[in-house]
């Protein structure tokens, strides 16, 4: 386990390892809503300390990528593993059994998940929000929960506000508490799913200044995005998805600048 | 509006030439504006000169007409209550305070406060059910709710008051297995047991409806980002959902208690010394109808409003983050007012308690 909140930035070398194992591994993942394929088989590696960007057109099933990540759907096909461990299922032998919820809500605490419009608590304060987890979750002593939520507003600025509650910050503050409560759990991974979106446009920059500081401390991330800007700066590699699946992928000045695929390049020339 | 063509001519709303107070204002020579909506050249106001003069509220005569005449009525009632002597204050103020009655208060609260715990315990529950993933669970809580929603209250009870007639024994043990004792079930449900138990099971099929629509109307987001956190599931329900939920449970929740209270009059049918049925037994004795009514009223609408400032209070607790800044409780706002009262020099004109309030 990678003890992320609490790395030295200067001890951690910029950008991935390129000989570090995959920490996030997605094989031939489907999932379907009723009559409508949203993933058609998505394969994905995403190296430890890296930066993922995904872009796509709307519906082209960004968005229930990262929630089949973490398993909050659950799959039609596929696999998952997160650090070497399966999510959701468990082998036997030559069978698959599937967790029960217990055991899949102990995996998703190494799993942070950033939603769009924050989902933060409203009836508790920003602390109370930041604790939460890693005292009903890891059982962490209250004191010292406490102490490292503390810490994570510092580190997103927001150190005065442990004690407001949700509703009397801004919305960019608001996704800035979001990220300090899933990087509280410690995780492996953060998944971003369109962190950005429901901000106002003179909002967006800090909150992707909070997820770019990240980046420089090697977190693992995955984001799922409409910021161009924010993936050419950021990205170690950049994935483009359409109709379920993943259309093309590598550095950003490959699939930015020079996009092999027809549909990358219309998509690109819509937003750009 | 209309466009200005010069600069220091103020802009004005509306066509002055229909405003009665616009010829007040004469305009200054030379600073006359193309009206683009009247179409002849009008006066425009000269903003600088009305400055210092004074505003007079509109008048509402008619507003001050109608509420005198409620004022009437209300006065000619009120002076009835006081004078009419079949109202018979004399017989309300001897009863008011009897031993009997205020026992039978306690009995009524007693009453409310058991059908209330066992109805909202028994309600959570079978919403829980309801809400569950299990279909089983479901559908039975479906029908418990689907019955004793069908059920009126008065014929349970005697149900339940009869339950002897059903079952004359009654036992624990394992399902259709052996017994490890059994009682009679006339001992053990007496008319207050059997009332209570009525009023709770009808109250849980109210309750759980209530409990259960205030649970999905719970953003889903909620429920999801506390499964992204890995919080136990129960721990979701209880720290994350149910504080939520509680705001939409609660007036209605109030509701329920307050119809509670006052449908254990129903109970009289089972000669249970609650408060109506107390009054009943007096006036039934002495005649005196009318008094003896007023005296259950006022009580029922004095236990109804230590409720309702109850539910005040509890309610403002579980707001607790829904608004920016919570406005103050009337006791606050009172307190304000009293404070800023020596700090005012002369009584002209009262400060908007509000704002001293503590609201920012």
């Amino acid at each position: 386990m990678t003890t992320l909140a609490k790395t030295d930035p200067a001890a951690r070398p910029a950008g991935p390892d390129p000989a570090a194992a995959p920490v996030v591994r997605v094989r031939g993942l489907r999932k379907s809503f009723g009559q409508l394929e949203v993933l058609r088989g998505v394969d994905l590696d995403v190296p430890a300390g890296s930066v993922t960007v995904v872009l796509g057109p709307s519906g082209s099933g960004k968005s229930t990528l990262l929630r089949a990540i973490n398993h909050l759907e659950r799959l039609d096909g596929g696999h998952v593993s997160i650090d070497g461990e399966l999510i959701g299922y468990r082998r036997v032998g030559d069978r698959l059994h599937e967790l029960r919820e217990r055991e899949v809500l102990r995996q998703r605490t190494g799993i942070g998940f950033v939603f769009q419009n924050f989902n933060l608590f409203p009836h508790l304060t920003v602390l109370e929000n930041l604790v939460e987890a890693p005292i009903a979750a890891l059982r962490r002593p209250r004191a010292e929960a406490r102490a490292s939520a503390l810490a994570l507003l510092e580190r997103v600025g927001l150190a005065d506000k442990a004690a407001a509650y949700p509703r009397q910050l801004s919305g960019g503050q608001q996704q800035r508490v979001a990220i300090a409560r899933a990087l509280a759990l410690e995780p492996k991974v953060l998944l971003f799913d369109e962190p950005t979106s429901a901000l106002d446009p003179e909002l967006v920059g800090e909150v992707l200044d909070v997820i770019k500081d990240l980046a420089r401390t090697g977190t693992t991330m995955i984001v799922v995005t409409h910021e161009i800007g924010f993936a050419r700066e950021v990205a170690d590699t950049v994935v483009f998805m359409d109709g379920g699946v993943v259309v093309e992928q590598g550095p950003p000045a490959e699939v930015l600048d020079h996009p092999r695929h027809e549909r990358t390049r219309a998509f690109l020339a819509k937003v750009l | 509006m209309t466009v200005t063509t010069e600069p220091p001519a103020p802009p004005h709303r509306g066509r002055p030439d229909a405003d009665p107070a616009a010829p007040a204002a004469p305009a200054a020579p030379g600073k006359a504006v193309a009206d683009a909506t009247a179409g002849a050249p009008a006066p425009a106001p000269d903003l600088d000169e009305l400055a210092g003069l004074r505003t007079v509220p509109a008048r509402h005569p008619w507003r001050w007409a109608l509420g005198i005449a409620a004022l009437v009525v209300l006065a000619q009632f009120a002076h009835g209550l006081a004078t009419n002597p079949g109202w018979d204050w004399a017989t309300f103020r001897i009863y008011f305070t009897a031993d009997t009655i205020v026992q039978a208060v306690g009995r009524t609260l007693q009453l409310t406060f058991y059908g209330t715990v066992l109805g909202f315990l028994l309600g959570a529950v079978v919403a829980a059910m309801r809400l569950s993933r299990s279909p089983i669970l479901q559908s039975i809580a479906w029908a418990y709710v689907w019955v004793f929603r069908s059920i009126p209250l008065i014929v349970q009870l005697v149900f339940w008051f009869n339950l002897s007639y059903l079952y004359k024994r009654f036992g624990f043990g394992i399902p259709f297995g052996p017994t490890f004792g059994d009682f009679e079930t006339v001992g053990v449900l007496s008319a207050l047991g059997a009332a209570v138990l009525g009023l709770g099971l009808h109250q849980a099929a109210f309750a759980a409806e209530i409990i259960r629509g205030g649970v999905v109307a719970v953003d889903a987001g909620q429920r999801e980002a506390a499964a992204a956190l890995g919080i136990p599931r129960w721990r979701q329900a209880w720290r994350i959902v149910l504080p939520q939920a509680m705001r939409g449970i609660l007036p209605a929740a109030a509701n329920e208690v307050i119809s509670l209270l006052k449908g254990t009059s129903v109970v009289y049918v089972m000669a249970i010394g609650e408060l109506f049925y107390q009054a009943q037994v007096v006036y039934g004795r002495t005649g005196r109808v009318v008094p003896l009514l007023m005296v259950a009223t006022v009580w029922y609408v004095l236990l109804t409003t230590v409720l309702s400032i109850g539910q005040y209070y509890v309610e403002r607790y579980f707001s607790r983050g829904s608004q920016r800044s919570r406005p103050p409780t009337p006791l606050q706002r009172a307190r304000a007012f009293v404070r800023s009262l020596p700090a005012r020099p002369a009584p002209a004109r009262t400060p908007d308690t509000r704002t001293t309030g503590g609201r920012p």
